[in-house]
């Protein structure tokens, strides 16, 4: 089908405004009389606070507010219920906000911040999921430190009959894959700026992916209906995910209600790279039956997932996660186990490809160490396996546009290999080694 | 010593909140001279959505994309979209977008429709005008029918189905399309150093259509640099489990600079999906996926050894090499 | 305590009053609205602040803004030149050397010193005189390509 318009390598709709530097973000939003604002965090890892004094910030000249969880209406906010605290008093994470406040500028907002004197009842946390999951660990929240899937600490997939399935296998092959926290990076760091209006309202210039997705946990927060808060976003300075939690919009919208002027906080680097929410940590066990012919008969996967101190979206992580980690290949014996564990660290989220990315990585050194250990190339090998048109997945989907197949074989092309002569002639439309 | 390594990797990678029940809207507004506003919720993250909208909004106007205004993600001025992730605004909110330009389209022909003496559903739109199918010459000029008319709107909303999984057998109807990729990567590994210099990327995506792919080019270069950087450079927690060293500046958190970047090759397969706007997937995603594994897979073939974490750093090659490291 | 802070931005004189402790980044965005260089990290290691001293590109986030003193600053607001886009700026364009645009104004200005010196440079020689300028979006390739076309063409028009 031959378009106008679709399929042309336009030019970028705000291309001009970027290479003049035109395109407005969210820092360089500049109201008259704009406060700056700056946090007071957790200095430890997990504690209560006693007492909050802040008899002495507020007597810093250019301080206009402080703000501490007495002045928050509703302190909870979150995707899945009001769980994260907007300032905590029950101390999960080092950083954690517990205070915040507007200033005439940065500085004195820091100097403002260094008066506040907080008595905290210090705990001992756990920071390795593995040490969480025991029952003697601390416990980084009430319910526990694993998220539950229903009645079950885990999510669960099974399909065929895994025992059937190692029974056949020619060769057993097992690994454990540990996969490290990631930052987004974005150019941009977190930035908020909130401006009250004449008649009540509240406008707030986001950095957010998302800010549908976030009006109702502010609204929940600030006790205001969505007539009452207008968000203004749209060009973002790279997300990457990192902009899919709220960091900074419900503690600028707070102070600039209580100022009655417009406020800016903008996060350092350094606050970015610390405590804002990143890619969480895995460990996954893979243990795989295969057969000389290339065909993977059985697969157990169990996936633990480093949640850090709060819940957000990880549940549907963990999902989404078992839904992928038998790979792109039809296996038809498979049993999947995921968990949800919390630590006392700051929040793991979405990173561009949330918790999939993480199941590629280990589905796919697997794949490799699979050949390996039949001596099979390993293009042969995912060749062999790879979904075809009409199969069905572990969770009982049927695939259609499937093009796997196709998609390797104009990889090899590109790259200059000469596929082995039955992976040229497959197609996505039928399956030749049958398990 | 040096030593090179070839790894591949496979994935796929569905579109949109699995479960759906992620709604995207538009809004077309076409004003008395003909030009056309699209509104949308939907954030641009730097992808380039607001491109990609307004070609698909000229397509099915017939006007030119320079004729396009995009406003976006302004809640009181604007529709919803639930939001820039899950790989999900080209397919979600470009439905939404063609929704809405078709019902804008339709008012216009009702109104042409009288002019032109025919059926509307005899109609087109093509260079800025309107005529019967087969018949340019008689023809009648967008901006001429939207002069004379109230200022017309079209709205469009599209939602995938809402379906959860079944809590007794787990079955889920997760998704309604999902992209393939598959990536080549080659390394040359410094035994004595641990450094690695990755020389090569080759990245192969299945985009089901391209709407616009110098943007597609973009999406996969771009995750192939996330890729190096998860794979080879990049660790939130050095010392993980604990949060000792932490990375605080970045000059400590390294992710990969132009002096770092192997020659990267790109492919755009299209097999269609049943239910994107002219049979498009999301690959926001998918491509910054699939080279991760392949990076460590070339490594783990250079020397010979396996290690089964990321990112894959200069000592943990080295303590791989001293086989202190558990192999298998 | 302010001090008078004179110099030339984008070919015109400026007279303001600043702190000692003010960076020249603060002092371009808060008080002459020249917005296009970002706060990207504030320590130097991002480039995305990056202006032209004297022709040489600098991290404004760690130049103090009272020693460029009688000094002559370029940023991205003074690139295009009677209204034309320098041909880096459209090269970037026509390349989609662009995603989210947040690196965009120190990478346009540090490949404009790279090229001043070099006006022929090969791509190894770009990679190395863009790699203090990070870019988390496009994965470079482009912007390689943007600065490559664009010296060629600038290096045609000089014949």
């Amino acid at each position: 089908m031959e378009y106008k318009n679709v399929g042309q390598r336009d030019k970028r709709y705000d291309g001009l405004a970027h290479v003049t530097g035109k395109t407005r973000y969210v820092d360089d939003v500049v109201i008259p009389g704009m406060l700056a604002v700056k946090a007071l965090r957790s200095p430890v890892t997990k504690g209560k606070v006693k007492k909050i004094d802040t008899a002495a910030a507020q007597k810093t000249a250019g301080l206009a507010a402080v703000i501490t969880p007495q002045d928050v209406p509703a302190n909870g906010f979150g995707p899945m219920g009001p769980e994260q605290p907007v300032l905590a008093q029950d101390i999960r994470f080092k950083g954690e906000p517990l205070a915040a406040v507007a200033a005439a500028d940065e500085d004195t907002a820091m100097e403002a911040i260094s008066r506040i004197k907080v008595d905290i009842e210090e705990e001992k946390g756990v920071m390795d999921p593995l040490e969480a999951m025991k029952p003697e660990a601390p416990k980084v929240r009430a319910e526990g430190n694993l998220f539950m899937f229903g009645d079950k600490p885990y999510r669960e997939i099974i399909s065929g009959n895994l025992e059937a399935g190692f029974k056949e296998a020619d060769e057993i092959v097992e690994a454990d894959y540990v996969e490290s926290s990631y930052e987004h990076t974005a150019l941009e760091t977190q930035c908020s700026v909130a401006v009250p209006e004449a008649n009540g309202k509240l406008t707030i210039y986001t950095v957010s992916q998302c800010p549908w997705f976030h009006i109702g946990p502010l609204c929940g927060v600030l006790k205001m209906p969505m007539s009452k808060v207008r968000f203004i976003g749209g060009t973002v300075g790279g997300g990457f995910g990192g902009k899919n939690d709220i960091h900074a919009d419900h503690i600028t919208a707070l102070l600039a209600l209580k100022t009655g002027k417009p406020v800016k906080w903008r996060w350092t680097r350094e606050e970015e790279l610390l405590f804002s929410t990143h890619r969480g940590a895995w460990h996954i066990h893979f243990k795989d039956g295969v057969k000389k012919n290339g065909r993977i008969v059985a697969r157990q996967v169990r996936s633990i997932r480093d949640s850090g101190a709060y819940t957000s979206l990880n549940p549907y992580g963990v999902e989404i996660h078992c839904l992928v980690v038998n790979g792109p290949y039809h296996i038809p014996n498979v049993h999947i186990q995921g968990y949800l564990v919390y630590t006392n660290k700051p929040l793991s989220m979405s990173m561009r490809g949330f918790a999939i990315n993480e199941a590629n990585y280990a589905t796919e050194v697997q794949m490799n160490r699979l050949a390996s250990a039949i001596n099979m190339d390993p293009w042969d090998i995912r060749f062999i396996n790879a979904y075809r048109n009409g199969d069905k997945m572990p969770v009982g989907k049927v695939l259609d546009s499937v093009a796997l197949i196709e998609v390797m074989q104009a990889l090899a092309q590109k790259a200059g290999i000469a596929l082995p002569a039955q992976c040229q002639t497959m197609t996505s439309a039928k399956r030749e080694v049958q398990p | 010593m040096k030593k090179r390594g070839v790894g591949i990797a496979a994935g796929l990678y569905p579109t949109g909140l699995m479960g759906g029940g992620d709604p995207s809207q538009a809004i077309v507004k076409i004003k008395p001279d003909g030009s056309v506003d699209l509104i949308i919720g939907s954030t641009d993250i730097g992808q380039g959505c607001k491109t990609v909208f307004a070609q698909m909004a000229a397509e099915e106007l017939g006007v030119s994309v320079a004729q396009v205004n995009v406003l976006n993600a302004d809640t009181d001025a604007g529709p919803l979209c639930l939001g820039t992730f899950a790989s999900r605004v080209t397919v979600i909110s470009g439905n939404a977008v063609v929704a809405a330009a078709r019902e804008a389209r339709g008012i216009l022909f009702e109104s042409a429709a009288k002019s032109l003496e025919a059926s509307p559903k005899d109609l087109v739109a093509a260079e800025g005008k309107i005529f019967v199918v087969g018949a340019p010459a008689k023809s009648v000029a967008i901006g001429e029918i939207a002069g004379k008319s109230p200022l017309i709107v079209g709205r469009g909303t599209y939602m995938p189905s809402p379906a959860a999984p079944d809590p007794n057998t787990g079955a889920w109807n997760a998704f309604h399309t999902l992209a393939w990729g598959a990536v080549l990567a080659e390394v040359e590994v410094d035994t004595e150093t641990g450094e690695v210099d990755l020389l090569r990327l080759v990245c192969s995506y299945d985009a089901g259509k391209a709407i616009n792919p110098m943007l597609v080019e973009g999406q996969i270069e771009g995750g192939a640099i996330m890729g190096q950087g998860q794979a080879m450079t990049e660790d939130w927690q050095p010392y993980y489990p604990s949060l000792d060293w932490q990375p605080t500046t970045l000059r400590d958190y390294l992710i990969p600079t132009t002096a770092d970047i192997p020659n990267i090759e790109t492919v755009i397969y299209e097999c269609p999906s049943a239910s994107g706007p002219y049979g498009a997937k999301g690959i926001g995603e998918i491509t910054a996926n699939v080279p991760t594994p392949a990076i460590a897979s070339a490594i783990c073939n250079a020397i010979g050894v396996w290690i089964n974490e990321i990112p894959i750093t200069p000592e943990k090659i080295l303590r791989a090499l001293e086989g202190k490291t558990q192999t298998s | 305590m302010k001090y008078t802070l004179s110099f030339t931005l984008n070919g015109l004189p400026v007279e303001i009053l600043v702190k000692p402790t003010e960076t020249l980044l603060d002092v371009l965005r808060h008080q002459m609205n020249v917005k296009s260089p970002k706060r990207g990290c504030n320590t130097g290691d991002c480039g995305a602040c990056t202006v032209l001293l004297n022709g040489e590109p600098i991290r404004s986030c760690i130049t103090l803004a009272l020693t460029v003193a009688g000094q002559s600053i370029t940023s991205l607001e003074g690139l295009a030149e009677g209204g034309r886009l320098h041909p880096l700026q459209k090269s970037f364009h026509d390349h989609n050397a662009i995603q989210c645009g947040f690196c965009t104004p120190g990478m346009i200005m540090a490949a404009r010193a790279l090229l001043d010196k070099n006006p022929s440079p090969t791509i190894e020689d770009i990679k190395k005189g863009l790699s203090g300028n990070l870019c988390r979006c496009t994965g470079y390739a482009k912007i390689i390509d943007a600065v490559l076309a664009a010296g060629k063409e600038m290096a045609a028009k000089k014949t």
